[in-house]
């Protein structure tokens, strides 16, 4: 098991160093110029040739390629990467914050779908191909063809425009994430659940759930069991599900004007603000990339068969 | 195509597949669809409710409303079958060099997915529209580059199953090229895989291109499409919510027409899905397939 993490996250790591170039190299694929953004954004009217230079000189621009990556790999791993084109503010200071935000979004989110996700399962593997199932699976079918953007317009207008109950937008209280939460929860329990009741099933047929009613061993004590060897698969699925929510709430948080990540994303792309654009894409990378390493090694750690297979 | 038959004895898929015909016939005829010209601005008749002559009402513009809904099928529907039909056929193709040749060209084209697949794909494509600068193009660029290389492991799998078999061995034994046993023998029982995968990513795909529209970050103005024109409702949602529904119903029916239908087609074209221990592992792999196309929160 130890040399499987080692191995694991030696992996790893030619893949983070991979997507830091990419990152890099991508906003230089870009065909603006990031001295002229610099310059349109300050507002300068008049761009001589000479600003240009002075401003390719202080942006770092003039020196040769891999010194630069070279560069902002090392003042990337200090936290510093640089500062903003339109504010001016370092990145860090920006991107902080709004990444604590999501990840509190994120993390209530995966919460309740969890919990949502594993009682309509439980529920519809217990009942499956009854009225219960047959329902849940319907309205679920319904809820994953819808836009996500326009269910959370519907809850808006009704829980906050029309029984004006909830906050439409920004993060004040607990109030503020209960429909943010609605949403992502709603948009994925769908999938997850699915996922739950067919592992639920499947175990339902093993050789041990007959050998243990052959044995008389109470129904309530072989649904444990059931349950159980279930959730390891769930387990290694909700791992991953949290890197997925984390870099996917974008358009929720557009929709409800959370001060987190996805709204800033946005922004920065709609102004041109290429240091915040670079840092977020990194930033998320390298979490994605840690939460499929872990999910990895849990999923090893449940389930002794796939240690062979690095 | 006798599998298919099961196909046509379910009532909602027949529904679902003429709701689709219907959608792709209107959105590719338009012009001769559409009662009105879809940017024709009429002040005097903002948010004017529904008339003869503008079925559906006027939007904050005046602009009626069906006519946008008809010609919004083309980016929201048409184009992003495009996008899907292009990140398949790359797909396909590295997963049919991976597949069948194995060795080193499949650990090299193997390799460059993993590291593709390892980013997360939200975020790619809002970097990749970052940098080639906000519109449609950029968007469908940026799924394209995303979306091709979870094609190809899948398609890569699948092949390979089949590159296994007797009697693509027996072929080779007796000399037919690799080509040939490619596109005789391998590409027509890889088909049915590849119409199910892409037909189930298709649903979720017009979904995640309507929702970076509705952010403002693909089609512009004044363009119509249907992310976009919940955008634009979104504005005077307070006043008349009612904007919200025409484009949101639209996409709703046309995605779980097309959902179903992909259902329908992965039960008909797989019968091993019928059988029971079989069916939790196809059901595992529907959804799973669903949750990597998904990504819109």
């Amino acid at each position: 098991m130890g040399s499987y993490i080692t191995k694991r996250l030696l992996l790893s790591i030619p893949l983070v160093l991979i997507i830091s170039f990419v990152t890099f190299a991508f906003i230089h694929l870009s065909p603006l110029d990031p001295a002229e953004v610099v310059l349109h954004s300050q507002g300068i009217p008049q761009i001589t040739d000479e600003l240009l230079a002075q401003t390719r000189a202080k942006l770092g621009m003039d020196q040769p390629f891999l010194t630069r990556y070279l560069n902002w790999v090392v003042s990337c791993l200090q936290l510093d990467f640089g500062d903003s084109y339109i504010t001016g503010k370092p990145v860090w200071s920006m991107l902080g914050p709004a990444f604590l935000h999501t990840v509190k979004l994120t993390l209530v989110s995966t919460f309740s779908i969890v919990l949502l996700s594993i009682a309509l399962g439980v529920a519809c593997a217990w009942k499956a191909g009854k009225w219960v199932d047959k329902s849940v699976r319907g309205v679920s079918f319904f809820l994953t063809s819808m836009p996500s953007y326009w269910l959370a317009a519907l809850l808006i207008w009704y829980f906050s425009v029309k029984l004006d109950l909830l906050p439409t937008s920004g993060m004040e209280s607990y109030k503020s994430y209960i429909l943010p939460v609605a949403v992502i929860t709603i948009s994925y329990a769908g999938i997850y659940f699915r996922i739950i009741r067919s592992a639920m099933l499947s175990n339902m047929n093993e050789d041990y759930v007959l050998y243990a009613r052959a044995c008389g061993l109470p129904e309530k004590k072989i649904t444990i069991h059931i349950l159980r060897n279930s959730l390891q698969v769930a387990i290694s699925v909700f791992c991953m599900a949290i890197p997925i929510i984390l870099g996917s709430t974008v358009v929720v948080e557009n929709i409800f004007a959370w001060p987190g990540l996805g709204t800033l994303s946005v922004k920065s792309i709609l102004s041109r603000d290429f240091p915040i654009i670079q840092a977020y894409v990194l930033v998320l990378a390298v979490v994605f990339i840690l939460f499929n390493t872990v999910s990895d090694i849990i999923n090893v750690a449940l389930n002794p068969k796939l240690r062979d297979g690095l | 195509m006798k599998r298919l038959q099961n196909v046509w004895k379910d009532k909602v898929a027949v529904l679902s597949l003429s709701i689709i015909t219907v959608t792709t016939v209107a959105g590719i005829f338009a012009p001769f669809v559409a009662p009105n010209d879809p940017e024709e601005v009429h002040m005097e008749l903002r948010f004017a409710s529904a008339s003869w002559e503008y079925l559906l009402g006027n939007d904050h513009l005046g602009r009626c409303v069906l006519s946008r809904l008809i010609y919004g099928i083309r980016p929201s529907m048409l184009w992003v079958f495009v996008a899907l039909l292009l990140s398949v056929s790359i797909g396909s193709i590295v997963g049919f060099l991976a597949g069948y040749f194995r060795g080193k060209t499949d650990a090299f084209l193997m390799r460059v997915c993993d590291v593709i697949l390892s980013f997360p794909g939200y975020v790619m494509t809002l970097a990749i529209i970052g940098i080639l600068g906000v519109g449609f193009e950029s968007l469908i660029i940026a799924f394209v580059l995303m979306k091709w290389a979870w094609f190809a492991r899948i398609i890569r799998s699948s092949v390979m199953q089949y590159a296994e078999s007797d009697y693509v061995k027996f072929a080779k034994a007796i000399g037919a090229s690799n080509m040939a046993i490619m596109i005789r023998h391998i590409v027509p029982v890889a088909l049915p895989d590849i119409a199910v995968i892409s037909s189930s990513s298709f649903g979720s795909m017009i979904l995640q291109i309507s929702g970076f529209s509705f952010l403002g970050l693909g089609i512009q103005a004044p363009e119509a499409e249907w992310g976009m024109m919940l955008n634009e409702a979104r504005d005077v949602m307070f006043s008349r919510p009612e904007f919200m529904l025409a484009p949101g119903l639209t996409i709703v029916i046309v995605v779980s027409a097309i959902n179903y239908l992909s259902d329908a087609l992965q039960v008909a074209l797989d019968p091993k899905l019928m059988t029971s221990k079989h069916k939790q592992q196809g059901l595992e792999a529907a959804s799973a397939v669903k949750l990597e196309g998904k990504g819109v929160a």
